[in-house]
């Protein structure tokens, strides 16, 4: 195995666009390392990003959103008051993954990069329309998050292709979000199921929406008929109720060794209606 | 197989080694650098008995490769007594009785110092789930969390 | 009240720190991976990723022409013609012509670095044919299940019997039918637990050299260096005492590390790599797919009961797997221990071992007991409610005291559950309030101890300090108890005393620190140790006074003049008999060994109160409490220390630990991400009551203290899971989905 230390995106992206076998970018490793362990990706290049300029930054951009780098750990993240007074759904999403230990070392790219439905820090990425700035042979482009994972383990991204920075747009008033996952423990474990909202208010009515579902589909899903059923709303018990209902409907998961088809279904009607009321709150709505 | 050359500053101590890439930080302090006080229970980042202070930041040691230590401070639990001083955390595990067999027990200090220097004054849920990546199997924990706010008491008493 | 009151000590029953302390709270206490030696290889296993596959070939060419590969070990390099438990051992050890379960090695290679072995270990070849497999217990025992050893079955089992059933136990006393007919009640319910593993932190590590002249050392991380010996002998055919065994620090074992898993394998490249030191490391998934869980059981429990809650008959049947292996299960303790709580005019036990594709079974913790606890203390528990009868009296009428005739065949000396269970009455826990959706739950629980081959030797330093040799390896600070009983009996300071655990070659057989005897059996081989020293120690100073021996009393580290001689000499102190001991008859030391005797059994209540989340069905633990008898507590930190960890284990079992198996018979949670331990935020502070009964079999008392814990607390949930939803859950673990599956179940009707 190779080990590179790039100070460009351009040049990592280089060495990767050049490799002939199984490359991997490092950032945090907390999922690279552990399939090196195991025996099940060794890669033949793996490239440390964490010697580029910036990529450890939480920086403000030009529309009031917020530009993370792509080696920011969890940590990072939850220090950062301003990220967390606009976003509080998708640091907490972040904050999730792992231990204390994992959060000094794990990234949201890296959570993103990984491709698993279960990924606690993405669902709150996809309810807040962020953005991911890629760097490829071909130049920069961007991508909305949910459009990153192929599947288990895949990303669409092309060979040479990495992530330099996770873009949040700008929060603007009476917004808020949330995430909320279920694990058997109470902490330690993958997400059994995933839920995060994310709305803004006209008065105490849900003006705009965005629910994304984890570990409840091969992939996290986006759910528009989740978002509708509290439009217009003050996210009363009809509004919950059909919320809870349109996410149970939309969820289309599996039995596995962390929980049944059946739980998933039924708790992640219940777990989408408690990330909603927290997120109306957060976003000056009185309690429910 | 390449070995690459690392220089890194491991409890205060300037040390070098080679190491294959493949060669986490938990091997490099125990097979090259001799540091066996922490240990690896999992391998995976679920265990928390590699854990050790990598430029102040709290990571599972078996989570880092060892070329990524280049330049790097790293503190680990043999570093915690200063000369022949026990760190508070320490007199306090032998004397709340917070260890039995003692394998998770480096981990852990290095774990729960680094909670202090957090949050000197913890409420027992803090320290639950400040050590939350750190498994224990003989213990339940009771004793653990009582060493721990001891700890914590004393040190804010001699600020 | 539960404090014994009755003897007044000196040093035991009090707190000093423990004399491995410093060390392993500076990372320098050496454990089973922490040693390397000149010219030390690497090993890496090779293991079948099939649940049961014929071994068809085995090519290690392209892995021995690796650089730096020294040797490949396959079932050909050890020998032939073992039988019974050896054979188990070998065939457990390397696979002969068939992989019987996800995980089991089928290679071993030794090569310079790790990741060099590893690399190699990938490189061995081996073709398999994959062969039907079962792993469920329920499922291998059907007459249709695919036979995984045909002809293992031993004489218990009728001819004509499903292919998988290899042992059957019998027994009981008492009319059963006239039994159950003076019941006003009788139920009968089918209980399941899955498997779950002893999860210590450190996995299996040992360094290994063996020569050419079948002379070898070992360094390993076990509960037992004498059995390590026993066993690596018999798989590998060499002389057990030309193996010296050395244990190191143990990282946990609970059961898990009182037999062999890889260990030969280190030695067995060793002798084949011309007798270079090897290295094996097991990495948690190896621990998990290839050590030794428990058991999984299916368990039939019907008991009758009268109106006022006396026990009158009791029948259990109990289907166990243990793996692949004929008497791997824990099937006959589960029985003897599944009443062991109660006087029961007629009960009747029958278990069934059933052989399935899993790894072979080891102890864990009271092996057998939380099973039947969990059976029949849940069905208690439904019929006390069932007869609105309070559980802690039904349990107060029904215990088991001296002179009972106990379930498993024996009388009851002095028992302490009675006093365990008043006890537990007056706790304030139990009149704490409850909100909704929260229960309380109450159970009961069982363990024999044991007492086993013991030997250990004690001499007196010049200076009068002692050092003890013991060979029952420390996991929870047996260290400090046997100081404190040792000192004790000297008459000396704590600090004064060092305490040993030794290899093989310094002492005579020693059984593992397992069956909660280490305090116990050690402890009182030492105390022996002790008052022989004392003997010749008064011997000494009776012939420097020039007066009978017998005239001489040994007080506070002293010897002293007595009866008509009393005061006409100053007392000779330890250190002045130590430092004149070269001239007065060389070196004073005491030595006892023994299959010890005078084992008391301890009994432990539990009570746990728990809130259920309707809506998830998740369990929170909102505060736990074991009242236990330890017969005596000697260091009664590591006494709560044990009641809180067999209880931390407990509810990981009852709530989320379990073997997932897939479809394909492959373990799906070999990692602790997906084996779900308790996790520091997962539980409340543990209560503790130290009951003290004293065992009339031990010097101060001692009964051991380490398994009883793991017992109560799987039924003790379950219990309290019903009372906070009115849902009785019969299958462990009860895991969030089970939960709510049930509430769905009911609230659909």
């Amino acid at each position: 195995m190779n080990y590179h230390r790039p100070t460009s995106f351009e040049q990592a992206s280089a060495i990767a666009a050049a490799a002939a076998g199984v490359t991997r970018f490092l950032a945090g490793g907390t999922d690279v390392l552990v399939q090196l362990r195991a025996g099940t990706v060794t890669p033949d290049d793996l490239i440390d990003l964490k010697h580029i300029p910036g990529v450890k930054e939480i920086a403000p951009t030009a529309e009031g959103g917020w530009r993370i780098g792509v080696a920011v750990s969890g940590a990072d993240l939850g220090r950062h008051a301003g990220l967390c007074a606009d976003w509080p759904g998708v640091v907490e999403g972040m904050r999730l993954v792992g231990s204390i230990q994992v959060q000094g070392r794990a990234t949201l790219a890296g959570n993103l990069c990984n491709g698993s439905a279960a990924a606690d820090s993405v669902p709150g990425l996809v309810a807040a329309a962020a953005r991911v700035s890629v760097v490829g042979p071909q130049g920069r482009r961007e991508l909305a998050v949910e459009d990153i994972p192929a599947g288990p383990g895949r990303t669409v991204l092309a060979p040479g292709e990495l992530i330099a920075a996770i873009i949040l747009p700008a929060r603007g008033a009476r917004g808020g979000d949330a995430y909320l996952r279920f694990i058997p423990r109470t902490e330690m474990d993958i997400a059994v199921v995933g839920a995060a909202v994310n709305l803004r208010l006209d008065g105490d009515r849900v003006a705009e929406a965005r629910v994304a579902l984890g570990a409840v589909a091969p992939r996290i899903l986006l759910v528009p008929e989740a978002a509708d059923a509290i439009l217009g709303t003050p996210l009363d018990a009809s509004a919950l109720s059909a919320l809870a209902a349109a996410a149970t409907a939309a969820a289309r998961p599996i039995t596995d060794r962390r929980g049944t088809a059946e739980f998933r279904r039924e708790v992640v009607g219940v777990l989408v209606c408690r990330a909603a009321r927290i997120a109306y709150q957060r976003a000056g709505g009185a309690a429910t | 197989m390449t070995k690459t050359h690392v220089t890194a500053t491991v409890n205060g101590d300037p040390v070098e080694f080679l190491a294959d890439p493949r060669e986490t930080l938990l091997d490099c302090l125990r097979d090259h650098l001799g540091l066996t006080g922490s240990k690896e229970g999992c391998g995976t980042g679920d265990c928390g008995a590699c854990s050790v202070l990598l430029d102040d930041v709290l990571v599972c040691s078996c989570l880092v490769l060892g070329v990524e230590a280049q330049g790097a401070r790293v503190e680990t639990v043999e570093g915690m007594a200063q000369g022949g001083t026990l760190h508070p955390l320490q007199r306090k595990f032998i004397e709340h009785a917070a260890l039995q067999c003692g394998f998770c027990t480096p981990g852990i200090l290095v774990a729960a110092k680094a909670l202090l220097d957090r949050n000197p004054d913890p409420t027992e849920s803090e320290v639950r789930f400040g050590l939350a990546g750190n498994l224990c199997r003989c213990t339940g924990y009771d004793k653990i969390v009582r060493a721990v706010l001891d700890a914590a008491a004393e040190m804010r008493g001699a600020q | 009240m539960a404090k014994d009151e009755t003897a007044t000590f000196r040093l035991i029953g009090t707190r000093p720190d423990r004399p491995d302390g410093l060390d392993k709270v500076t990372g320098r206490a050496r454990y089973g991976a922490d040693v390397q030696a000149p010219g030390m290889l690497h090993g890496a296993v090779v293991r079948s990723p099939h649940a049961h596959a014929r071994i068809l070939r085995i090519d290690a060419s392209k892995a021995l022409a690796l650089d730096g590969v020294k040797a490949v070990v396959t079932r050909a390099d050890l020998p032939s013609g073992l039988t019974g438990e050896d054979w188990n051992l070998q065939e457990n050890t390397l696979a002969g012509e068939v992989a019987l379960y996800d995980g089991h090695a089928v290679a071993a290679v030794a090569a310079t670095s790790k990741l060099r072995a590893q690399d190699a270990a990938r490189l061995v070849e081996v073709e398999y044919e994959i062969l039907p497999h079962v792993t469920d217990v329920d499922e291998a025992i059907r007459p249709d299940a695919p036979a995984i050893r045909p002809g293992a079955a031993d004489h218990s089992v009728p001819t004509g019997s499903p292919p998988n059933l290899v042992r059957q136990i019998d027994f009981g006393h008492g009319d059963l039918e006239a039994g159950f007919a003076a019941a006003d009640l009788v139920r009968e319910q089918t209980y399941r637990t899955e498997a779950t593993h002893q999860g210590y932190i450190e996995p299996q590590a040992c360094l290994g050299q063996l020569g050419a002249d079948g002379k070898g050392e070992m360094w390993v991380c076990t509960q037992g260096q004498w059995y390590i010996r026993r066993m690596c002998a018999a798989v590998l055919g060499i002389e057990a005492a030309q193996l010296r065994v050395t244990p190191s620090e143990i990282g946990g074992g609970f059961g898990g590390k009182t037999t062999i898993f890889m260990e030969p394998l280190a030695l067995a490249l060793s002798r084949k790599a011309g007798g270079r030191p090897v290295k094996l490391v097991m990495s948690r998934a190896e621990v998990m797919r290839a050590t030794g869980p428990t058991g999984s059981a299916s368990m039939d429990v019907k008991l009758g009961m009268t109106a006022e809650g006396m026990i009158t008959a009791a029948k259990v049947t109990f289907r166990m797997q243990g793996g692949p292996f004929v008497g791997a299960s824990p099937v006959g303790e589960a029985l003897s221990c599944a009443l062991a709580c109660y006087t029961v005019p007629a009960v009747h036990h029958l278990g069934l071992e059933v052989l399935a594709n899993r790894p072979k079974a080891a102890a864990y913790r009271a092996p057998g007991a939380p099973m039947a606890a969990f059976a029949v203390e849940s069905l208690l528990d439904e019929m006390c409610r069932e007869l609105q009868l309070d559980p802690i009296e039904v349990r107060l009428k029904n215990a088991a005291h001296e002179g009972t005739k106990a379930s498993y065949g024996p009388t009851y000396k002095r028992i302490g559950l009675v006093e365990t269970l008043q006890a537990t009455k007056t706790h304030p826990n139990l009149s704490l309030p409850l909100g909704p959706n929260q229960g309380r739950g109450v159970a009961a629980g069982f363990w024999f101890n044991h007492g086993g081959e013991t030997s250990v030797s004690l001499a007196i330093g010049e200076d009068g300090t002692v050092q003890v040799s013991i060979g029952t390896p420390d996991i929870g600070g047996s260290r400090a108890s046997l100081a404190l009983m040792v000192a004790e009996t000297l008459g000396i300071p704590y600090e004064n005393v060092r305490v040993n655990v030794v290899e093989t070659g310094a002492l005579g057989v020693n059984e593992p620190t397992h069956g909660s005897r280490a305090t116990f059996a050690s402890g009182k081989a030492a105390v022996e140790s002790a008052r022989q020293a004392i003997a010749q120690m008064c011997r000494r100073a009776a012939a420097a006074w020039g007066i009978d021996p017998d005239a001489v009393e040994w007080r506070d580290g002293a010897a002293v003049p007595s009866g008509d001689n009393a005061g006409k000499f100053p007392p000779m102190t330890i250190a002045e008999i130590g430092a004149a001991m070269g001239s007065t008859g060389g070196p004073i030391s005491g030595h006892h060994e023994t299959t010890a005797g005078g084992v008391g059994a301890s009994f432990g209540v539990h009570v746990v109160d728990v809130e259920v989340d309707p809506e998830t069905g998740r369990t929170t633990v909102l505060r736990y409490l074991v009242v236990q008898d330890a017969g005596r507590a000697i260091h009664p930190a590591y006494v709560e220390g044990q009641y809180q960890g067999g209880a931390a284990q407990g509810i990981g079992w009852a709530l989320n630990e379990e073997y997932v198996y897939g479809a394909d018979g492959r373990l799906q949670n070999p990692l602790f991400l997906d084996y779900r331990m308790p996790v520091a935020s997962d539980l409340p502070m543990i209560d503790t009551v130290i009951v003290e009964v004293p065992n009339p079999g031990h010097p101060y008392g001692v009964r051991g203290v380490g398994e009883t814990g793991i017992t109560p607390p799987l039924p003790a949930l379950a219990n309290a899971i019903a009372a906070a939803t009115g849902l009785r859950l019969r299958s462990l673990p009860m895991s969030p989905p089970k939960v709510l599956a049930a509430l769905r179940a009911r609230a659909n009707g």
